[in-house]
């Protein structure tokens, strides 16, 4: 199962690095989102992974009877969710905000912190 | 040592701390007069160290301090023997003198609050680097120094001349001061030291370590930067851009003393070996040479000063490391003497320039009737730098050459250097002495009279004080001389030299040395045009050197800029990505650490379903050609790891993943309505199959990797740990969720704050009203632009 | 998506998922659930009931800004790790104690206290992101 995990991951990975490799700021966005997917997935594999049973103790039993999945992992990956969620959603405002005020979804476009042949700083004291 | 005792030297090192703090305040209330109360401060702490004096001199020390970092061993401690304690008694008691001319040079200055809280910032810190025992603490204060004579050069900032000075002063002293930290650490690491005074003890280890040729360069580096050695001397005259009391205070008689007090304190340690036989002379014979030369040709009274202090600094140097003890003495006294002569002429200048409007020697004459008081101060001081008797600066001069001696050719070069460097120095002792108060009156900005008490108390108490040393050098060898020389030469000493001429060759040296300076004196405007037309002819110097440096970093930089920044967000991404496929498959491959290639496990036909929806996912978003079906296929990927996530015994991921993703649907599809999602990646295909080659590469490597982290064995404490103890402890049976909010609360507490945070940028950005910001060059109306969005 | 079916059935789907979520949320001690999945769920009904009917009933609906609930669970979850603090236990360690309610015996904890905090962060940071978008989509 970790095998086909880890494959699954790979494909995971490479398609969101070659979307946002691209200039186009609404495709880096969509990168980013499947990005923190693959991620998660990435930790949750290295936790090792087991079919079908969650990390709950019966009730009336103090430590589970049987082996679970690794609760660990999903405790991280739970919280991971969400934040990666409000950062996109941060991402995402900015990425439209910046559209709207430059007129261009073209990262090339996006010259206002480092324009183009930017004069020498000054050389005085 | 009594605890209170401790207590009390605690609270004198913070006290002008506590005065800088107090002094803005004084200020408001009592506008220059504050001097007279701020100057209670360092003349408390003189008092305090007056104290030491007699254990001191009955050759006993005094340590005392506090843990001040426990985990890292480092102490706040103190030591104080004859060196230590001379100089925080110099510190002090000058300072106090100071601080009153401050009051009356600054008088009705918008910032002369600002001013004596600099000043005093750097008497402690200045008095924290001459107590100091632990290394970290020696080299915090030695930095606050720097730091704080930058404020101080730098307080006139409106003109480009001080800002310039102050800077090159802090890059100076500054990495003058990394190179000591870096000394420190070699010797600490040679040795096992951490403090001075454990240090002492430790001198056979260093000198004959393999690293002590590093530590001694190091260490020398910081001093040599600080005490304005040749060829790092060029700042020093530079910083007379400070107003006087900082020149006369940290440029003459404190702080560029500091490389002179570390080589003094180092001399027991690492003296005594060739190298250090060698070095030190030959770079302060070279800058007293230098030094008094460059003097010369100066109009300026304070540039004047300023060079001579360069040739002192470096006889100091000379001196300490010669290496016989009568030398180590003569530095001693000369320390003293040139702080307390030094000092007097400055505040001399000030005054003249105070109340001429003109510091320039060949603008000022015959202002003696008019200030006479000063005049007596000048002309006091004088004497003493000439090193005429009575006064302290014959005994030093007395000493230095009966130090140096004419034992061999070596002593002779310095023993010649010293008369020449002695010479020039008399000439421009009394040039800047005698030129501006006697001759005929020309005419000055300003019509001279005599300043205020607070303008020539500090130059007369000097003055007279350095007649009185001498005259009574019975006790002041006693409490200050003996035990500092002591103190530098690792061994008791008693020096025992006194006003009464002895007939011998020092004094014939002496002789010589005054009638040399006497014929300077009278040739003076000769040298200067000499030295003039000989400088021209150089051209190039490190000050010029300064210059250059500063430009070539600020362009350096500019170009490296261009190159790593040329603000292309691609370019960075591509980078980025083959760097992160270099640091996968570099080191997996080169340690043989590739993972074994398992069979593919049979997987159940739900399972694949899953997965195949999954990738179908991918696929169609990277070839969605309008913005609903990237939306959908993004959220079809989505909903497919929720899958796996449930398949796989987690519900809680699941159902999260589940809700984050439909809300992820739910926002792109409220801001896609407005962005345009371009038809299809335009991308060339050259560019293609590059950003595909490193995807892959970046995504097998990503994959491998984890199939190697899943085949090495699986350490579960943590999750054993969290299994037993979420019923047990926390009352949870839901491992995951006790995981959360009990076991890593802490963490959750900043993901929350995080996510919060998440949604006030976001709040803001929206708010933001288009056309306002200031990126737009037209700007619109804010009604318009949303009437066009609407 | 403003048809008729949708605008009626939004206000009560809503509800329903407000309260579906609060018993995720008090049942995530034991059971799947908890603070973060119950905020989604929560948030998504305000999104929901947004898109159906409009920002401004919503807002009304919910009476204090999206944001100001986040602050107050933020401040719930720090100052229930800080009720430890008065029993010389480090911050965070979780206090239990049992009470009666209608004769049920009930346990109730910091812990619980917490995850509501952690619920009103993300039901609030969430609803206001969605509302400000929203808002621009209505505008």
């Amino acid at each position: 199962m970790e095998t086909i995990l880890a494959a699954t991951v790979a494909v995971f990975f490479a398609v969101s690095i070659y979307l946002m490799l691209s200039k186009h700021i609404i495709r880096i966005l969509l990168g980013v989102a499947i990005f923190s997917n693959a991620v998660n997935l990435t930790i949750f594999t290295a936790g090792r992974v087991v079919r079908e049973v969650p990390p709950i103790i019966p009730e009336g039993l103090d430590t589970p009877d049987r082996i679970t999945a690794n609760p660990l992992p999903q405790a991280l990956i739970l919280t991971a969710i969400v934040i990666s969620f409000s950062i996109f959603a941060f991402l995402l405002v900015l990425a439209f905000r910046a559209y709207q005020e430059l007129g261009t979804d073209d990262t090339d476009g996006m010259r206002v912190a480092e324009p183009e042949g930017e004069a020498l700083p000054p050389l005085g004291y | 040592m009594a605890a209170d005792g401790q207590w009390l030297t605690f609270l004198v090192l913070i006290l002008p701390f506590l005065g800088a703090a107090a002094a803005p305040f004084l200020t408001r209330v009592f506008g220059h007069n504050a001097a007279w109360v701020l100057a209670l401060f360092p003349a408390f702490i003189f008092y305090h160290f007056t104290s030491f004096l007699g254990a001191v001199a009955e050759g006993e020390t005094v340590a005392g301090g506090y843990a001040w970092i426990e985990s890292l061993d480092v102490d706040f401690s103190w030591y104080l023997d004859g060196l230590s304690l001379t100089f925080a008694l110099l510190i002090s008691g000058i300072g106090t003198l100071i601080v009153l001319y401050s009051g009356g040079y600054l008088k009705g200055h918008p910032h002369l609050g600002r001013f004596f809280s600099f000043i005093l910032m750097f008497m402690g810190s200045m008095q924290g680097l001459v107590v100091a025992d632990s290394f970290l603490m020696l080299f915090v204060f030695w930095e606050l120094t720097s730091i704080t004579s930058f404020l101080l050069i730098g307080f006139d900032h409106s003109r480009e001349a001080s800002r310039r000075a102050a800077l090159q002063a802090l890059v100076v002293t500054g990495l003058g001061g990394l190179s000591l930290l870096a000394g420190l650490l070699v010797i600490a690491n040679i040795t096992g030291a951490a403090s001075l005074s454990a240090l002492l003890s430790e001198g056979e280890v260093l000198r004959a370590a393999p690293l002590y040729m590093a530590a001694l360069l190091l260490v020398l580096g910081g001093a040599f930067t600080k005490s304005a050695q040749f060829p790092f001397h060029f700042w020093l005259p530079n910083a007379m851009e400070a107003p006087t009391p900082v020149s006369a205070y940290l440029h003459s008689a404190t702080m560029v003393k500091a490389g002179v007090y570390l080589v003094m304190r180092l001399n027991p340690v690492m003296g005594e070996t060739p190298a250090w036989e060698t070095i030190l002379p030959v770079f302060g014979g070279t800058t007293l040479i230098i030094g008094t030369l460059l003097a010369l040709r100066q109009t300026d009274l304070k540039l004047m000063l300023a060079y001579t202090t360069v040739a002192s600094l470096g006889l100091l140097v000379m001196l300490t490391g010669f290496g016989s003890e009568v030398a180590v003495e003569a530095a001693v006294l000369y320390l003293v003497a040139h702080s307390m002569f030094k000092g007097a002429l400055f505040m001399v200048a000030g005054a003249i320039d105070h109340e001429t409007g003109t510091r320039d020697i060949t603008k000022v004459g015959g202002i003696g009737s008019a200030m006479p008081v000063t005049f007596i101060a000048a002309v006091l001081a004088a004497l003493s730098m000439g090193g005429l008797g009575p006064f302290f600066g014959f005994l030093a001069k007395e000493e230095i050459y009966a130090g140096l001696g004419f034992a061999s050719g070596w002593s002779i070069l310095l023993t010649l250097t010293a008369v020449l460097g002695n010479a020039l120095m008399f000439a421009i002792g009394f040039a800047v002495a005698l030129k501006p108060f006697t001759g005929a009156r020309v005419k000055m900005p300003k019509a001279p009279h005599e300043g205020p008490v607070l303008l020539w108390l500090g130059p007369l108490v000097l003055a007279v004080d350095g007649l009185l040393a001498a005259l009574f050098s019975d006790l002041s060898h006693r409490f200050v001389s003996s035990p500092m020389a002591s103190a530098v030469a690792g061994e008791p000493l008693s020096v025992s030299i006194s006003v009464v001429p002895h007939i011998g060759l020092p004094l014939l040296l002496s002789a010589l040395t005054i009638a040399l300076g006497i014929a300077c004196y009278l040739t003076l405007e000769r040298g200067r045009a000499a030295m003039a037309a000989t400088l021209t002819a150089i051209g190039w110097g490190p000050d010029r050197g300064f210059d250059q440096a500063v430009r070539g970093t600020v362009r350096l930089s500019a170009f490296v800029t261009g190159i790593v920044q040329g603000g292309r967000l691609d370019v960075y991404m591509t980078a980025t990505f083959i760097a992160l496929a270099a640091a996968l498959f570099v080191p997996m491959v080169a340690f043989g650490e590739l993972p074994t290639m398992p069979a593919l496990p049979s997987l159940p036909f739900y399972e694949l379903a899953v997965l195949a929806i999954g990738f179908i996912g991918l696929a169609a978003v990277l070839h969605a050609r309008d913005r609903l079906t990237a939306i959908v296929s993004l959220g079809i990927q989505g909903f497919a790891v929720a899958l796996i996530f449930m398949l796989l015994g987690a519900p809680d991921l699941s159902f999260t993943q589940f809700m984050v993703e439909t809300l992820s649907v739910v926002i792109l599809a409220l801001v896609m309505t407005r962005l345009r999602l371009s038809p299809a990646d335009h991308r060339p295909t050259g560019q293609k199959m590059l950003d595909i080659s490193i995807a892959a590469l970046c995504g097998a490597g990503l994959g491998l990797i984890l199939l190697r982290v899943t085949q090495v064995p699986f350490d579960d404490t943590l999750s054993v740990f969290f299994a037993e103890n979420a019923r047990v402890i926390a009352h949870g049976r839901n491992i995951v969720n006790v995981i959360i909010v009990d076991f890593r609360g802490l963490d959750t507490l900043g993901e929350i704050a995080v996510v919060m945070i998440a949604g006030l940028a976001i709040l803001a950005l929206v708010r933001i009203r288009p056309g306002v910001a200031p990126l737009k060059a037209e700007k619109q109306p804010a009604r318009a632009v949303e009437k066009v969005e609407a | 998506m403003h048809t008729l079916i949708f605008r009626t059935i939004a206000p009560y789907l809503a509800s329903l998922m407000v309260l579906f979520s609060i018993f995720v949320l008090l049942r995530g001690h034991n059971e799947p659930g908890g603070g973060f999945i119950g905020g989604l769920i929560a948030a998504s009904a305000f999104a929901i009931y947004g898109i159906a009917c409009g920002v401004a009933p919503v807002r009304r609906a919910l009476y204090f800004h999206p944001m100001a609930i986040s602050g107050f669970g933020l401040l719930v979850s720090a100052l229930s790790g800080g009720v430890s603090l008065f029993m010389d236990m480090p911050f965070l360690t979780g206090q239990w104690t049992e009470i009666d309610v209608l004769g049920l015996p009930v346990d109730i904890s910091t812990v619980l206290f917490f995850d509501i905090g952690v619920y009103f962060v993300v039901v609030g940071s969430i609803t206001s992101i969605a509302l400000a978008l929203e808002e621009r989509e209505h505008a």
